[in-house]
């Protein structure tokens, strides 16, 4: 079933993971028996390439989550590897592992839980460049960032919660982009938003690949957010990668069976004052 | 086998009458003025963002507005208003004449009793059903919310069962007593987007066989195109917009309504190639501690005059109602008043 659409690229990924199987084990059901194991991830390889965006999409359960914290380095894979520019990320020295936490960051759902409360505005967007020992001017790096997501510098003084959802998850877009990464990792990055808002964050990101030429994977359980966003989409089922392909080939021609679920779970207004959005 | 317990005799007359309905708290006002009406039997839409006021009205009408929250206004239901009722009054009507669907299924069932009980135990409290009769009729809604093996359904416990079927479970309770008026808030947001269909399919079959009214209330446009037939678009606690959905949906007067059809990400409007930009409504949903003066909509508003920063717009009368100094033309009018400034 999986179609392969990567290798019309020439340029090597920045991002990988190859091969890669994550499990966990479980209590034992009884007191002489093995553990047994749970397997999340299974022999899944994904990657994006500089100035890319992709798209990970899947039913909760299907292996996201895990996925995400493999990538961004949070969880070691028990088998396979993850690369980042060439390089195992987990077989380097201290200065390929600063290298990529600082190059490769994260933007989480909810942006309300992902900011400390008790931190002013100015300091969280501080807080990677110290955590990460970043030299440099701080204050220029602060302005420069908060005029890329369209932030004024009164924010800088306040706290999270003086801020609409809408508006913290631009702070939490600036926040990652403070180390000045090179792949952004979005995961569920609008769902916890207002309908309003949506659109501006999912401009702001396409906005930020375009001129930065950020990599971003967007990783999204609705298709039609995803498919607006990026370019080349994954779709996972049960710990494999089932299919990827571009949006419009996995709208139109969908062939793994979790890909035709998530298509023909897309509810549309038309379908729907046309009486068969139900059907 | 179906057993109405209420005759349908009263079909022509209106489920719900909401006048000038306001809530608020002692320093907040949530809803600011209200007024709608549903028949028997119909479904409306009520669309809007958080702060809108939406959930706050279908708490109103329950008589469950959290701690400090206060309605005034009226409530016409069932020839009484809900507003002036006892607590326990309204009480003996939830899950009756009135019943409702929370987003998250697992906070709204116990946790520790099975669910056959929690869901018979509203059918033995209102009605004079035996346990077993009860019980009965708790395996034939579970059948109509086709759940999996009903008969284990009924000794399991919420844990036990998945997200989409909890919800189907809460479904089955709030239509167990064949109620009036059943209000469902995003009753699918919280489950997988593959579940939400299925949820939704069978939550317009059930409703339309109990013969219960439907209000829906979503942020979710297409849920509203495929489950309503009327839409109230609320925005900073007042309704800006109300009509047939397919009329308000394909001809939106108000900029806000229009603003939100085309902010959404769905099939109807982007292309799959990636180049397309997302129309995006500019600035954000006002504080209810700081709504602007005039429209509340007038800040984000691209048609906005001076008239809208000082004036509020009311709804005006009839079947497609607007609140807007200035309304989107529908096309054929456009054409119309054309016409007329051509002659």
């Amino acid at each position: 079933m999986n179609r392969r659409v990567d290798e019309v690229h020439l340029t090597p990924p920045l991002l990988e993971m190859r091969q890669v199987t994550q499990t966990y084990s479980l209590s034992r059901k009884s007191l002489l028996g093995a553990r047994p194991t749970l397997t999340v991830l299974d022999k899944v390889s994904f990657d994006v390439r500089p100035g890319e965006a992709v798209g990970l999409v899947g039913e909760s359960g299907s292996g996201k989550t895990t996925l995400t914290r493999i990538l961004t380095g949070m969880e070691k894979p028990r088998q396979g590897h993850v690369f980042y520019n060439g390089a195992d990320i987990w077989a380097g020295d201290g200065e390929r592992w600063r290298n990529f936490r600082r190059s490769v960051q994260v933007v989480m759902q909810n942006p309300r839980s992902s900011l400390d409360p008790r931190m002013r505005i100015g300091l969280s967007l501080l807080e990677p460049l110290r955590s990460l020992k970043i030299e440099g001017d701080h204050a220029a790096r602060v302005h420069e960032v908060l005029d890329q997501v369209g932030l004024s510098r009164q924010a800088l003084e306040r706290y999270p919660h003086e801020f609409s959802g809408g508006q913290l998850q631009r702070i939490a877009i600036a926040r990652a982009l403070m180390p000045a990464p090179k792949v952004l990792i979005a995961d569920e990055p609008v769902s916890a938003l207002d309908v309003s808002i949506q659109a501006q964050v999912l401009n702001l990101l396409k906005d930020l690949v375009n001129e930065l030429g950020l990599s971003l994977v967007f990783i999204a359980h609705d298709l039609s957010v995803v498919a607006y966003t990026t370019s080349r989409v994954s779709v996972m089922s049960a710990g494999r990668i089932v299919e990827v392909g571009k949006p419009l080939d996995l709208f139109t021609r969908p062939q793994a069976e979790a890909t035709r679920n998530l298509v023909g779970a897309i509810l549309t207004v038309e379908a729907g004052l046309a009486g068969n959005a139900l059907a | 086998m179906t057993k109405p317990q209420q005759d349908r005799a009263q079909d022509r007359t209106n489920v719900l009458e909401v006048a000038n309905l306001v809530v608020h708290n002692t320093t907040l006002t949530a809803v600011r003025g209200i007024d709608f009406t549903l028949p028997a039997g119909g479904r409306m839409g009520l669309v809007g963002e958080s702060g809108s006021g939406k959930t706050l009205t279908a708490l109103s009408l329950m008589g469950l507005l959290p701690m400090g929250w206060q309605a005034n206004g009226s409530v016409r239901h069932d020839g009484v208003d809900l507003i002036a009722q006892s607590d326990k009054a309204l009480s003996s009507r939830r899950g009756r004449t009135l019943s409702m669907v929370f987003q998250d299924p697992l906070s709204s069932l116990d946790p520790v009793r099975r669910i056959g009980q929690q869901v018979s135990s509203v059918i033995r409290r209102h009605t004079d059903a035996g346990k077993k009769e009860a019980e009965r009729q708790t395996l034939e809604l579970f059948r109509l919310m086709s759940l999996p093996r009903p008969e284990q359904l009924m000794r399991a416990y919420p844990h036990e069962i998945s997200g989409g079927q909890r919800q189907r479970v809460m479904i089955a309770m709030a239509l167990a007593c064949y109620p009036q008026l059943i209000i469902a808030d995003e009753p699918t947001t919280a489950l997988d987007v593959t579940v939400q269909k299925q949820v939704l399919r069978l939550l317009n079959t059930a409703v339309q066989e109990r013969g219960s009214a439907l209000i829906m209330i979503t942020h979710d446009l297409p849920i509203i195109a495929a489950m309503c037939d009327t839409v109230a678009v609320m925005y900073a606690g007042k309704i800006v917009e109300m009509g047939p959905v397919a009329e308000v949906f394909r001809s939106p007067r108000h900029h806000y309504t229009k603003g939100l059809l085309e902010s959404q990400p769905t099939m109807d409007n982007i292309a799959l190639d990636g180049s397309s930009r997302l129309a995006s409504i500019p600035g954000m949903v006002p504080p209810l501690h700081s709504l602007p003066k005039g429209c509340a909509f007038h800040p984000r508003c691209s048609a906005a005059t001076e008239r809208c920063r000082t004036e509020i717009p009311q709804l005006e009368p009839g079947a497609r109602r607007t609140a807007c100094w200035h309304p989107i033309a529908a096309p054929a009018e456009a054409a119309i008043q054309a016409g007329v400034s051509a002659s």
